[in-house]
């Protein structure tokens, strides 16, 4: 098909819609502008939370349980108490009264389980790392000391780990009630329908690891009080959601209590949460009523950070002969960990509008269950829900297209809603408002040179090379910019989608511009300076940004979900609006005109058709003074705006690679990765880029390196980067990106969001990639990370007699000969360690795959 | 308790330290030098990565009394005055950096690798940062700024080399 394309057209549109999509007037946005926070983090005079020296300051260590699951039966802090340096310490019985629970924002059911979930354990552990005591000294190093002469006695109760397990009757239990916290259910259009008599059946099982999202800094607090307020400084996403919070948490009244963001060193999604450690911070701080500090090793934050993904999904799909998809179903456990932490059972739902992916269908029926086991609870990582459901369905569409015998880019073509269809309303109610999927994908099959590539593969094939190549494809779309506050609440979200910015002309025409969000690398200092140097048309260089200080930004619903720039961004773009409005009549009344004769562009207010005028600057002026303002003008040039959408947005993408498998080792080599995204309009280029690069290398690491791995007793086995494998630059390749540009309609700068695209598409492109190269093997499945030695397992597992023989193992127009040979999905696929397809759950009518439908493809299909 | 001397970007100092103390908690908290933070406790990301009288090492893995003699360089002694060094304007002009908290063990790390290598390849940039993690980049646009910065400083010294060249010359 990509022999047929021309790429030098499709450059052209693209520049076209780049040229359309650009607001006219821009001068800032849309150019590569490097950051202004570069500056402080490259000549090292950032501040990090543990940077923070205050006078008299303490330092605090936690114990934490070595015991996966156990009662706490003695804790004996006397003799660390009478170490050197040793202030105070402390066991959770002392905190006992004031802790409170940490808070779940999500209650996904009404009868969802939410157990008590104190800081400081008291009477159990649930999970290694838990803490169980803790001491404050003079120094980090005394504090450390000291933790090694506090007694602690348990009494070993048994751990829960396997999701599976802990639903069978008779299992130990991780609280009282059981170890279900809830099934919640979603349905479109009539499912047994659509698999009822569907000539084919996908139904596969895939396992989604526990990952550790491994922010560079590691979490720290440091919490100070003059005896009457409080601050709390935090390395965290979330300064004005952790206010709230930790007010109803500590009963420290709001407005006593400050929250600051300082420099953060990446969040990924770990740092959105209302941690053990900043509640016990402000309790320490109160009692003692002197500075403390705690900063986490990065042991302790493999331990307690809380982890991403750890979901068991089940997917089928019912299609015809022709590909045309029927219904998707999907039955997902989600292992919440030990505990409901902010929005734990809230990320499978937000996966829950996406198994559906760019696909048209009928049908659509979606179960999760959220399990309790003895660990870390899981919480919100990159893509958050999105990242899994994209892996299921495109895994699954590959499956699909191998079982029919048609190429997987044809058959995504077949289902993709085109782009005359926009806006369309999924099978899960959501409203995709623009997208070009065709384009993007046209281009990105080009900038790979996809049909030489497949050309080579047949050629591998046709040698028996032990060295394979596979194509991998992800065709991925999400919902972001979180979010509609209605639809939120629609969700039993515990609080709105809304942002707020307010923006000021100073006296000397310089702006300040206060923004909710709370950026921590996304470089929001610099994209909205971008946003108001158009808007108000001001320099660049005349615009600050100020975040990340509930005394400074007094509202705000802070940085996750790609909902900054389309959230917080059109926030301040509002703002800006509101600020022109008064100095337009301010303008009229200095100019002697009437507002609706004044006209502004590029900074300056003008009686339409004379060159009489008045610039922002001087008119910033003028309100200082405020000599002569037109009555009841308030002085001043400022505003504040909250915008709260009425639609998520969708960015979209394909993205290819390819990868050579070596058979004999398991080794695996990226040795092209394309990706062509569609954030919409585009305010800086260069960050866009960037954020695409780190999502797409995160998204790679669960395909190949990462898994937060515990043994049968609930001990981590990786609690170090020795033993959790985040990539160096030695184990990614370059990537080649480019981008289409269908601008968001659901707001005035067309932008869609980019946070989090790269890590939702890489994931499944990569294994793809690599179940492709393994088809002739009768591989249908690598369970995650697929590291050497589980790729060289599975092509030993398939074993010699297995080889299918090229003719069948490509995806482009296999035929029915050759069937005797075939290893069908029952064997050779869906061979992970903890799923078991056709068994699981309890639908006697499930129609399960057979190995003679999967080959039977239609011919000329191509 | 031991007396050690060490000179941190240009400055003398003589401090009492515990054996056990490391060289990065000598730089953050006794010395204030927080522009070089730490990431792992193990040696395997390069946050804190230093210069030793020359060569890179790893702060969080060096104690303090290893440096007692030694001249320290941290990201905060690298610029002249304003003047940043090539790499730090070289991971600023290829956004090399999204929340930074790796690029002072990254840029120390590039310098580094240059001394071996002043016009290094992708591969050779690629496997010289092994040991350098970054969370936010993917890396690309670190590996451009690398051979970027090597660029810039190896045009820097070129007047130098020539110099040395023509004495070189002149000698016999």
């Amino acid at each position: 098909m990509s022999e047929q394309l021309d790429a030098g057209l499709i450059a052209e549109q693209i520049a076209e819609s780049d040229q359309l999509s650009r607001p006219s007037g821009a001068h800032e946005v849309g150019k590569a502008r490097r950051r202004k926070e570069d500056a402080r983090l490259v000549t090292g005079r950032t501040t990090w939370t543990d940077n923070i020296q205050l006078p008299g300051m303490l330092y605090v260590a936690f114990l934490r349980s070595p015991m996966a699951h156990a009662r706490i039966t003695r804790v004996d802090t006397s003799a660390a108490r009478t170490r050197p340096g040793v202030v105070a310490v402390y066991s959770g019985q002392d905190f006992a009264d004031e802790q409170g629970s940490l808070p779940c924002a999500w209650p996904v059911t009404e009868d969802i389980v939410i157990p008590d979930h104190p800081p400081m354990a008291v009477e159990e552990v649930r999970y290694v790392g838990e803490a169980v005591a803790c001491v404050v000294a003079t120094d980090r190093y005394k504090a450390a000391d000291a933790l090694e002469a506090i007694e602690v006695d348990y009494e070993p109760l048994d751990a829960v780990i396997d999701m599976t397990e802990a639903l069978a009757e008779g299992s130990p239990k991780v609280h009282e009630t059981g170890n279900k916290a809830f099934t919640w259910k979603f349905a479109g259009g009539d499912i047994d329908a659509a698999f009822r008599d569907a000539p084919v059946v996908i139904d596969r099982t895939y396992v989604q690891q526990r990952l550790i999202p491994t922010a560079m800094e590691p979490r720290a607090v440091v919490a100070t009080t003059d005896g009457e307020t409080f601050t709390l400084y935090s390395s965290t996403q979330i300064p004005h959601v952790l206010r709230v919070m930790l007010a109803l948490t500590t009963g420290i009244p709001e407005h006593k209590l400050r929250v600051i963001a300082p420099d953060v060193g990446g969040g990924f999604g770990s740092k959105l949460q209302v941690t053990a450690e900043e509640v016990l911070g402000l309790l320490i701080t109160r009692r003692l009523g002197k500075p403390v500090k705690w900063t986490e090793s990065r042991t302790e934050g493999n331990l307690t950070v809380h982890h991403g993904r750890d979901q068991l999904q089940r997917i089928s799909i019912a299609a015809g002969r022709d590909g045309l998809i029927r219904g998707v179903r999907v039955d997902l456990l989600a292992d919440m960990g030990a505990y409901l932490m902010l929005v734990t059972p809230g990320i499978p739902i937000l996966g829950a509008f996406m198994y559906n992916g760019i696909y048209k269908m009928d049908a659509y029926d979606f179960t999760c269950t959220g399990v309790f086991t003895t660990k870390m609870p899981t919480d919100a990582y990159r893509g958050a829900g999105r990242p899994e459901a994209t892996f299921a369905i495109e895994r699954a569409m590959d499956e699909l297209a191998h079982e029919l015998g048609l190429d997987p880019i044809e058959l995504r073509r077949r289902n993709w809603i085109t782009h005359e269809e926009f806006p369309y309303t999924t099978i899960c109610g959501l409203t995709y408002d623009s997208g070009n999927y065709e384009a993007a994908t046209d281009r990105a099959l080009a900038l790979l040179g996809y049909d030489k590539l497949r050309a080579e593969q047949a050629d591998r094939r046709d040698r028996r090379d032990p060295v394979q190549l596979g194509i991998g494809v992800s065709t991925f779309t999400e919902m972001c910019g979180l979010a509609p506050s209605r639809v939120l609440g629609s969700l039993s979200y515990g609080a709105g989608g809304w942002e707020h910015s307010s923006v000021r002309m100073l006296p000397t025409g310089k702006v300040e511009v206060v923004t909710g969000t709370s950026p921590h690398g996304q470089g929001h200092e610099t994209a909205w300076s971008q946003i108001v140097a158009d808007a108000l048309g001001v320099p660049f260089d005349d615009v600050s940004v100020l975040h990340g200080d509930t005394s400074i930004s007094h509202k705000g619903m802070d940085t996750y979900g790609s909902r900054s720039l389309v959230v917080g961004g059109i926030a301040v773009l509002q703002a800006c609006e509101k600020v022109k409005d008064k100095a337009r009549e301010l303008a009229a009344h200095m100019l002697e005109a009437s507002a609706d004769d004044i006209e502004f562009a590029a900074g300056t207010f003008k009686v339409r058709g004379t060159d009489s005028g008045k610039t922002i600057q001087e008119l910033a002026l003028a309100t200082f003074a405020a000599h002569d303002l037109p009555d009841r003008f308030e002085p001043g040039l400022d505003a504040d705006a909250t915008f709260d959408p009425d639609n998520f947005s969708f960015p979209h993408g394909t993205h290819l690679c390819a990868i050579e498998v070596d058979t004999e080792t398991g080794a695996t080599k990226i040795r092209s990765y394309v990706a062509v995204d569609d954030v919409g309009s585009v305010v800086n280029p260069l960050i866009v880029e960037g954020q695409v690069h780190g999502g797409i290398a995160q998204g790679i690491a669960q395909a190949l390196f990462e898994e937060a791995v515990y043994d049968s007793e609930g001990n981590m086995l990786t609690t170090t980067m020795a033993d959790y494998l985040i990539p160096s630059a030695s184990d990614l390749p370059d990537f080649t990106t480019d981008r289409t540009e269908t601008p968001a309609t659901s707001n005035p700068l067309g932008v869609k969001g980019v946070g989090e695209a790269g890590t939702i598409a890489s994931t499944p492109a990569i294994v793809n990639a690599i179940v492709d190269a393994l088809r002739p093997y009768g591989v249908h499945d690598v369970r995650m990370p697929c590291t050497p030695e589980r790729v060289w397992r599975t092509v030993i597992a398939a074993g010699e007699t297995a080889w299918v023989g090229p003719g069948l193992a490509g995806n482009t127009g296999g035929t029915a000969e050759g069937n005797t040979a075939w290893v069908g999905p029952g064997l050779a696929g869906d061979t992970t360690d903890r799923g078991e397809p056709g068994t699981a759950g309890d639908r006697t009518d499930w129609v399960g795959p057979t190995a003679a439908e999967g080959t039977e493809a239609e011919g000329g299909d191509r | 308790m031991p007396r050690i001397t060490v000179t941190v970007d240009g400055i003398t100092y003589q401090e009492d330290v515990e054996p056990r103390l490391l060289l990065v908690h000598l730089l953050r908290d006794r010395l204030g030098k927080t522009g070089t933070p730490i990431g792992c406790d193990t040696g395997n990301c390069g946050a804190c990565t230093v210069m030793l009288d020359g060569m890179s090492v790893k702060s969080c893995s060096v104690l303090a009394v290893q440096a007692d003699g030694n001249d320290v360089v941290t990201i905060e002694g690298l610029a002249h005055g304003n003047e940043w060094h090539p790499m730090q304007k070289a991971f600023h002009e290829e956004h090399a950096l999204q929340c930074g908290y790796c690029t002072p063990g990254m840029i120390m790390a590039a310098i580094d690798l240059l001394r071996d290598d002043p016009d290094p390849s992708e591969e050779t940039v690629r496997e010289g940062l092994e040991g350098n993690l970054c969370r936010c980049t993917g890396y690309c646009n670190i590996v451009r700024a690398v051979r970027r910065g090597a660029r810039e400083m190896s045009q820097r010294s070129m007047p130098e080399q020539a110099e040395q060249t023509e004495r070189e010359v002149r000698t016999p």
